[in-house]
C-alpha cells in the first residue's frame, strides 16, 4: 500500500514523520506541507487521485493532491474555507470543466478510465459519478419529472411503468416517498429545504451511478433535516460509493468511515476517520479539528 | 483640544443632532422621485387627451340620407344585367337626380355643381357596389346614407365656425344653409365610420382608412418576427451558452450592443442596397421592411435574450450537468424555459419598436401612395406610422383628425402586444 508521509516537517529541530497526538510545542515552520501524512489508498477503490494539480487560471488552487475513493464507504473532506475540497469534489465528475479558467492536471480514474482522457465523454462520467449540490436546486418541474429527469436523458428505461418504479425506489432509498407519493405533480421547488435536498439526492440516485459527490449537502438545512440526510448517506453507503465535503466536523465523524483533510490546497492528513478525530497525526489537522483555526 | 468635550457627547447626543438633517434628505429625494413620476404621468395624460380629442371624431363619418330611385333606363338600358354594363353605369346620375329631389329649388349649373359637391365622390361607388353584389335592386327604391364631402363633414362636426363672415369660411352661405335644413329634418347625421378601419388609402380624407396600413403593419410584423425571434435567441443561446470566451466572441459582443445604437435609417439604406439593389427584392414590400426591421430588432432581442439566459441560476445549469445532461440537453431542458420570459418579454419590445419605426421603411420605398390593401407579404403596402406620416403632410383640414385616429390605432396596437407579451410571461411563468 501506498503511504506518503512527509520526509521532513520542515525545521532541524522537528522529528521527521509523525507527530504524535497532544499539544507539543513545535514551530511554526511546522505547519508547512510537504505531503500527505497517512494512508491515501482504499482498500478496494472505486475511484483514484494521483497528483492531481488544478489551477484556476495562474492560481494554483490544488497542489498535488492523490486520494483513494473506495467501494461502499464514506470518505469525508474536510478543511477551512477556500482549502480545495469543493474543487477536487469536482474535478471527479468534471464539473469544473464549466468553468473556463479552470485546468485540471494529473490523473483521476473510474475503476480503470482515466476521466480526463481527451476521448473521454462528460455525459457517461457524469450518470456513473452523480452530484449532490451544497445549495438544493431541484428543477422547477414537478417532483415526478425531477427524478424521471435522469433516467428519460439516459433512455434508461423501456416503458412509463418502468420510470414509475424507478422514480418510486429512488424517493423511497432517499426516504422521501412517503412525504410526496400523494402529491408527484408538485412543483419540486416547493418542497420544504430538507426535501428538496432529499429530493436532490433521489434524483441522484435515480440513474443509478457508482458514486456520489456531496458538496455540503446539509449547509443549507437545519439540525433535523441534517440528522434525516445524514442517516440517509449512511443508508446510502451499502450500495454506493460516496465523497462528501463538508464543514461541520461532527458530521464527518458521524457519516464517514475515511476522512481527509485540506488545507489551502493541499492534501494534509488522510485516515480513518476515528482516527483523524481522537489520533491526528499532522499538526494542522489537530489544530483545525481542535478548533484553533479555520 | 476640545477633544475632551466631543467625548462628554454621548452617542445617542451626536445621532439626534443630525437626525433631522437626514430626514429632511430622505424627503427630498422622495418628493423629487415623485415629482418626476407626476411630471411623466403629466406628459402621458397631456399626449393622450390631445391625441384621443383630435382623434376620436374620425371614427365618425356625416352621412345623408337620400332616396335613391335604381332607374333600369340608367343602369342597365338592354336589362342583360351584364357585369360590365352594370359596372360602368352613371350611378352619379341617380345620385344627383336623388339630391335635386331633395332641393327642387335650386337652379342653374353653378348652384347645381355645389349641390352635387356636398356628396363625397365616394357616393355612387357605394352605389355600384351594391348594385353589383344584388342586381336585384335595379327598378326598385331605397333609402340610404351616403357620405358627404371632407367639407360638409367637418361643418357638421363643428370644426368649421358657421358664424365666420362667408369670405373667410372655405363654404359658402348657400351649402350652411342646406346643410342646416337637412339638420332640421334629421336626414343629416354622424355615423360610425367603418371605411376608416377597413379602407385604404384615399386623396379623399372621407374614403381614406387605415385598412391597408394596418395589414402592411401585421405583414411586416409577421416578416420580423419570424425572422429576428429564432435568429436573435439562437445567436443568444450560443453566444451565452457555447462559444468560447476568446476575442472574437468579445468583438461580436460589442458589435451587437453597437448596432443597438446605430440610428434606424442606417439599416434602411443597407435594406436597399442589399436586399432591393443587391438581390432583386420588391419596393415597398412588407417581406422587406420585414427583413430592415429584422436587422434593426436583432440587437434589443440578442441582448435582452442573453441577459434573460444570464439570470438563470448557474445551479440549474449545474443540476442538469449533474445528472449527465448533454450541453444542448441542459439549455433546451432547463435554462431555455426559464429564459423564455424574458426574451419574449424582450422580442416583444423589439416587435413594438418595429411597429412604430418610419424612417427606415421610407428607404425601401414603403412611402409610396397605395390604394389597394396588400394581399401578401409581396404586394406594395405602407405602414401605420408612415400612414401617420403622410396624412400628417396633407393639407386636408379632415386629414388632421385622421392622422390622430392613426396614431391612436397604433397605440392601441402597441398596448395589445405589451398586453400579449404579460400574459405569454404568465403563461411560462405559471408552467414552471
Amino acid at each position: 500500500m501506498l503511504s506518503v508521509t512527509p520526509d521532513s516537517m520542515g525545521t532541524v529541530t522537528a522529528p521527521a514523520g509523525v507527530i504524535a497526538a497532544g499539544f507539543s510545542p513545535v514551530a511554526d515552520d511546522s505547519r508547512a506541507i510537504n505531503g500527505t501524512v497517512g494512508d491515501i489508498t482504499a482498500i478496494d477503490p472505486r475511484m483514484t487521485a494521483r497528483h492531481v494539480n488544478v489551477y484556476y487560471g495562474d492560481k494554483l488552487a490544488i497542489n498535488n493532491v492523490s486520494l483513494d475513493i473506495g467501494k461502499n464507504e464514506v470518505i469525508a473532506m474536510i478543511g477551512p474555507s477556500g482549502c480545495g475540497k469543493s474543487t477536487f469534489l469536482r474535478c471527479l465528475n468534471r464539473m469544473n470543466d464549466t468553468i473556463d479558467i479552470c485546468r485540471v492536471e494529473g490523473e483521476i480514474r473510474l475503476d480503470d478510465q482515466d476521466i480526463y482522457d481527451s476521448g473521454l465523454d462528460v455525459v457517461p462520467l457524469r450518470a456513473q459519478v452523480g452530484m449532490v449540490f451544497q445549495k438544493p436546486n431541484p428543477f422547477p418541474k414537478s417532483i415526478y419529472d425531477n427524478v424521471a429527469y435522469g433516467p428519460r436523458i439516459h433512455g434508461l428505461t423501456g416503458s412509463k411503468s418502468e420510470l414509475d418504479e424507478i422514480v418510486e425506489q429512488s424517493l423511497l432509498k432517499a426516504g422521501l416517498w412517503d412525504e410526496v407519493k400523494d402529491r408527484l405533480d408538485e412543483v419540486g421547488t416547493g418542497l420544504s429545504g430538507g426535501q428538496q435536498q432529499r429530493l436532490c439526492i433521489a434524483r441522484t440516485i435515480a440513474v443509478a451511478p457508482e458514486v456520489i459527490l456531496m458538496d455540503e449537502p446539509c449547509s443549507a438545512l437545519d439540525p433535523i433535516a441534517t440528522a434525516r440526510v445524514e442517516e440517509l448517506i449512511d443508508e446510502l453507503r451499502e450500495q454506493y460509493t460516496i465523497a462528501i465535503v463538508t464543514h461541520s466536523m461532527q458530521q464527518a465523524a458521524r457519516v464517514s468511515q475515511r476522512t481527509a483533510y485540506f488545507h489551502l490546497g493541499e492534501l494534509v492528513e488522510v485516515g480513518k476517520t476515528d482516527d483523524i478525530f481522537t489520533n491526528p497525526r499532522h499538526r494542522l489537522t489537530e489544530d483545525y479539528i481542535t478548533g484553533r483555526f479555520g | 483640544m476640545n477633544k475632551p468635550a466631543v467625548e462628554q457627547m454621548r452617542t445617542i447626543d451626536r445621532v439626534n443632532a443630525t437626525l433631522k438633517q437626514r430626514y429632511n434628505r430622505e424627503c427630498r429625494f422622495r418628493r423629487f422621485g415623485l415629482g418626476a413620476v407626476l411630471l411623466g404621468l403629466l406628459f402621458v395624460g397631456l399626449m393622450f387627451l390631445n391625441i384621443i380629442g383630435n382623434g376620436y371624431s374620425a371614427f365618425q363619418q356625416t352621412r345623408i340620407l337620400l332616396e335613391i330611385d335604381y332607374r333600369a333606363e340608367v343602369i342597365d338600358p338592354t336589362g342583360a344585367r351584364d357585369p360590365a354594363t352594370l359596372s360602368s353605369a352613371d350611378y352619379a346620375a341617380l345620385v344627383k337626380s336623388s339630391l335635386r329631389a331633395l332641393f327642387p329649388a335650386v337652379q342653374g349649373r353653378g348652384e347645381k355643381r355645389e349641390l352635387y359637391g356636398m356628396l363625397s365622390s365616394g357616393a355612387f361607388l357605394e352605389l355600384r357596389r351594391r348594385v353589383m353584389a344584388d342586381p336585384g335592386l335595379i327598378g326598385t327604391r331605397e333609402q340610404l346614407w351616403l357620405p358627404v364631402d371632407d367639407d360638409i363633414d367637418m361643418l357638421v362636426k363643428g370644426y368649421i365656425d358657421r358664424r365666420l363672415p362667408e369670405s373667410e369660411r372655405r363654404l359658402d352661405n348657400r351649402v350652411v344653409a342646406w346643410v342646416e335644413q337637412l339638420e332640421s329634418t334629421g336626414a343629416i347625421e354622424k355615423q360610425f365610420n367603418l371605411t376608416f378601419l377597413t379602407g385604404g388609402d384615399s386623396r379623399e380624407p372621407e374614403l381614406a382608412g387605415i385598412g391597408g396600413a394596418v395589414m402592411g403593419s401585421l405583414y411586416t410584423l409577421i416578416v420580423t418576427l419570424l425572422l429576428s425571434f429564432p435568429i436573435g435567441v439562437a445567436a443568444a443561446v450560443y453566444l451565452e451558452e457555447f462559444a468560447p470566451r476568446n476575442r472574437w466572441t468579445d468583438l461580436v459582443e460589442v458589435n451587437i450592443n453597437n448596432l443597438a445604437a446605430v440610428p434606424s435609417i442606417v439599416f434602411g439604406l443597407l435594406g436597399l442596397a442589399v436586399f432591393i439593389n443587391f438581390f432583386g427584392l420588391p419596393r415597398s414590400a412588407p417581406l422587406v421592411g420585414g427583413m430592415v426591421l429584422t436587422l434593426m430588432t436583432l440587437p434589443t432581442i440578442i441582448i435582452a435574450s442573453r441577459a434573460a439566459l444570464k439570470s438563470v441560476p448557474p445551479s440549474i445549469r449545474e443540476a442538469a450537468l449533474g445528472v449527465g445532461a448533454s450541453r444542448m440537453q441542459t439549455v433546451f431542458h432547463h435554462v431555455l424555459p426559464l429564459a423564455m420570459p424574458g426574451m419574449l418579454t424582450g422580442t416583444i419590445i423589439g416587435m413594438a419598436q418595429a411597429l412604430g419605426e418610419t424612417a427606415p421603411l421610407l428607404m425601401i420605398g414603403m412611402v409610396a401612395f397605395i390604394v389597394d390593401i396588400p394581399g401578401g407579404a409581396l404586394d406594395p403596402s405602407t405602414v401605420l406610422p408612415v400612414q401617420i406620416f403622410l396624412w400628417a403632410d396633407s393639407p386636408e383640414r379632415a386629414f388632421m383628425e385622421k392622422t390622430s385616429a392613426a396614431i391612436m390605432v397604433l397605440l392601441g396596437f402597441l398596448i395589445l402586444m405589451n398586453v400579449i407579451a404579460v400574459i405569454l410571461r404568465k403563461r411560462f411563468e405559471r408552467r414552471w
